[in-house]
């Protein structure tokens, strides 16, 4: 079975007599160590399905299995645990709480996983050094730079060990040479064995992952993988 | 889960990222907890206060006073009233069952002077067992007997206060006063009753009976008339039924009825529970009056948690996005709530003790600060931020983290 089984998948807001269908009708799966971009317009219903897959939000019908885990049943504490133990989140804005530093940001997820104290603090400066940031574990967001916060913000990522790792526009607030640094990092981490799956809107950017899904108003209208990307890994 | 520890570190840090907002917090229960702990340590020190003084004035005993007492009301002159008690009748009550001890005594105001200073205490004609009746002993010297008093001895025993005012450097016993024109031999020194706030009970000079009738009183002091009697007795379960009696056989000899008696039977323990219930009450009121402050305390805090949430709103969509459940949000800021208000209990708590003993040190009276009055405060305000820390908490930990996260 794939690490992601989407059925079906349908998400409906309403507004007022108004029904906007952010999904309709969305199935696709993506096996254990897949690197996976989806792109669409504004508005195609890319975050809606990140926020299903990463057990944020529930779809309104459809069945969505992560990990064996059939996450359209779970309740609200279930799928917090869920999030804790098997989804990675970065997002756009970096999202890292200001009076904290670099390592007590990284530690944040443990604290909710409830690892010991000291594990913890180990892990999450292993993890700072893994994403280039050993010389910065004590700085707070605010001493950092944009690459350097979407760093740390990829190293908490992973404090949960997680099976899967979603990304909404992790390069959209960045430059273009910081956006490269991240997706090679991305890349590197795709290699050393994680399941990845970003948002972007940008085509450069989906073109260094190995599959682009392409969504509009809701549908999937396309999903290949990428030439150049295969035959790169080929001759790896 | 997270680790309580964790809890803990968590609800201090967001406390100390707006230390003053923090502080301003707390000061409205620590002005509420203040506030009930000093008036309630007050009006405990003045109950305490009250039954002292009272006690101090003897135990298991009736006060038979001339006049009428209606009702409520204060003693009430009537015809002849003010000479209406005579020895007679305290011989008459010595018979009665169940009495230790009956003591007469004349009361008059005359000056005293000795040694160039001069004093106004209150001088009372006694026969020896007014000791015994008011369970008072003698400091120094030796009281009169029974012979002195008969023979009418110009001697005297001083209560302190007079003691100390007329001979600050001396020893009293063996000195000499001046009342009325007399000279008096001081033979002794009544032991401190101590200063009850109201009335001074040391203020006193005791003098034969007979004596203080002949030669102090004046034309209302002569004859067998007495403006008190003191009644001792036996135990304090007898205490009612001898005051029944005492009262029947006054109103026999005076033939009075009940309702138009020309006497007052006074029972200090009833005096003492009444007085104790209403000072307790007064306590009680004070206590309850403060303790709206601490309600509004509270609001505060719930004002300030709220605010707290909305701000924060984005770092809870974070943490409920990183794993955070519903219980783990709401004992975070449930705690940040409770921290607030048990630190103002505590420090509330220091600020009414040191203002209860400034009040009660300047009123002079006893300072009377229970742990259990203590304890209570200090729950009492961990309760205020239970309340009113719950609903922002659960507002907290019910937030959808995708709205959350999408706030700016
Ligand atoms: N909470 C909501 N209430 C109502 N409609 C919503 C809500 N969230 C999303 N939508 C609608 O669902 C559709 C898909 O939105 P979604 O955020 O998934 O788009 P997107 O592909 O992520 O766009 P973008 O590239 O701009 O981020 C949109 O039409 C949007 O208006
Ligand atoms: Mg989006």
């Amino acid at each position: 079975m794939a690490l992601i089984e989407a059925r079906e998948l349908t998400k409906l807001y309403r507004m007022g007599d108004e029904t906007v269908h952010a999904l309709d009708g969305v199935s696709f799966s993506i096996p254990d160590r897949d690197y996976c971009a989806i792109v669409g317009p504004s508005g195609s219903g890319k975050s809606t399905l990140m926020n299903i897959l990463g057990g944020l939000d529930t779809p309104t019908s459809g069945v969505i299995t992560i990990a064996a885990n059939d996450i359209g049943q779970m309740n609200d504490d279930d799928l917090a645990v869920f999030r804790n133990q098997t989804i990675g989140f970065v997002f756009q804005s970096f999202n890292l709480l200001p009076r904290l530093t670099a390592l007590e940001n990284v530690e944040l997820p443990m604290i909710y996983g409830g690892v010991l104290p000291k594990e913890r603090k180990e892990r999450a400066a292993e993890l700072l050094e893994r994403v280039g940031l050993g010389q910065r574990m004590g700085h707070r967001p605010t001493q950092l730079s944009g690459g350097q916060q979407q760093r740390v913000a990829i190293a908490r990522a992973l404090a949960g060990q997680p099976k899967l790792i979603l990304a909404d526009e992790p390069t959209g607030a960045l430059d273009t040479n910081t956006g490269v640094e991240i997706m090679a990092l991305f890349r590197q981490l795709n290699r050393e064995g994680a399941t990845i799956v970003i948002v972007t809107h940008d085509h450069e950017v989906a073109a260094q992952t190995r599959r682009t899904i392409e969504m509009r108003d809701g549908h999937i209208v396309s999903d290949n993988l990428n030439e150049g990307k295969t035959r790169h890994d080929a001759n790896v | 889960m997270m680790r309580t520890s964790d809890l803990v570190s968590s609800a201090g840090r967001a406390l100390r990222a707006n230390p003053m907002r923090s502080a301003l917090t707390a000061l409205g229960v620590i002005i509420g907890v203040a506030s009930v702990v000093a008036m309630v340590a007050l009006g405990s020190g003045a109950q305490a206060q009250v039954e002292r003084s009272i006690a101090s004035l003897g135990s298991n005993l009736l006060i038979v006073v001339p006049g009428s007492m209606r009702g409520a009301g204060g003693v009430r002159g009537q015809a002849g009233g003010f000479d209406s008690l005579t020895m007679d009748d305290a011989e008459a009550i010595a018979q009665l069952e169940n009495v230790a001890v009956v003591a007469p005594s004349q009361r008059a105001r005359t000056q005293v002077i000795a040694n160039g200073l001069n004093w106004n205490p209150e001088v009372n004609g006694v026969t020896p067992d007014f000791l015994t009746a008011r369970d008072w002993e003698i400091a120094q010297g030796r009281m009169f007997d029974e012979t002195e008093e008969r023979q009418a001895r110009r001697i005297v025993v001083l209560g302190n206060t007079v003691a100390e005012n007329l001979f600050p450097n001396m020893e009293p016993v063996g000195q000499t006063v001046r009342m009325n024109g007399g000279a008096y031999e001081v033979i002794g020194v009544l032991e401190s009753k101590g200063q009850s706030g109201f009335m001074d009970q040391d203020d006193i000079v005791l003098a034969p009976l007979t004596t203080v009738k002949r030669r102090i009183a004046g034309r209302r002091g002569r004859g067998d008339t007495v403006s008190q009697i003191s009644v001792k007795a036996q135990s304090e379960d007898v205490l009612d039924r001898l005051q029944e009696d005492v009262e029947n056989v006054l109103r026999q000899r005076h033939r009075t009825r009940e309702g138009e008696d020309d006497f007052t039977v006074q029972n200090l323990s009833s005096i003492t529970e009444t007085a104790a219930q209403t000072t307790q009450v007064f306590t009680y009121l004070l206590g309850g009056i403060s303790a709206v402050s601490l309600l509004v305390g509270g609001i505060g805090i719930m004002n300030i948690m709220l605010v707290s949430v909305t701000e924060r709103t984005r770092e809870i969509g974070l943490r409920k996005a990183l794993g955070a459940r519903q219980s783990d949000i709401l004992h975070q800021f449930g705690l940040e709530a409770v921290t607030l208000s048990v630190a103002g209990g505590i420090i509330g708590l220091v600020i009414g003790v040191a203002g209860a003993w400034g009040m009660t040190t300047l009123f002079n009276l006893p300072l009377v600060v229970s742990p259990l009055n203590a304890g209570l405060a200090i729950a009492f305000s961990g309760l205020v931020g239970v309340v009113f820390g719950a609903y922002p908490a659960w507002r907290a930990a019910k937030l959808d983290p995708i709205e959350a996260l999408r706030r700016e």
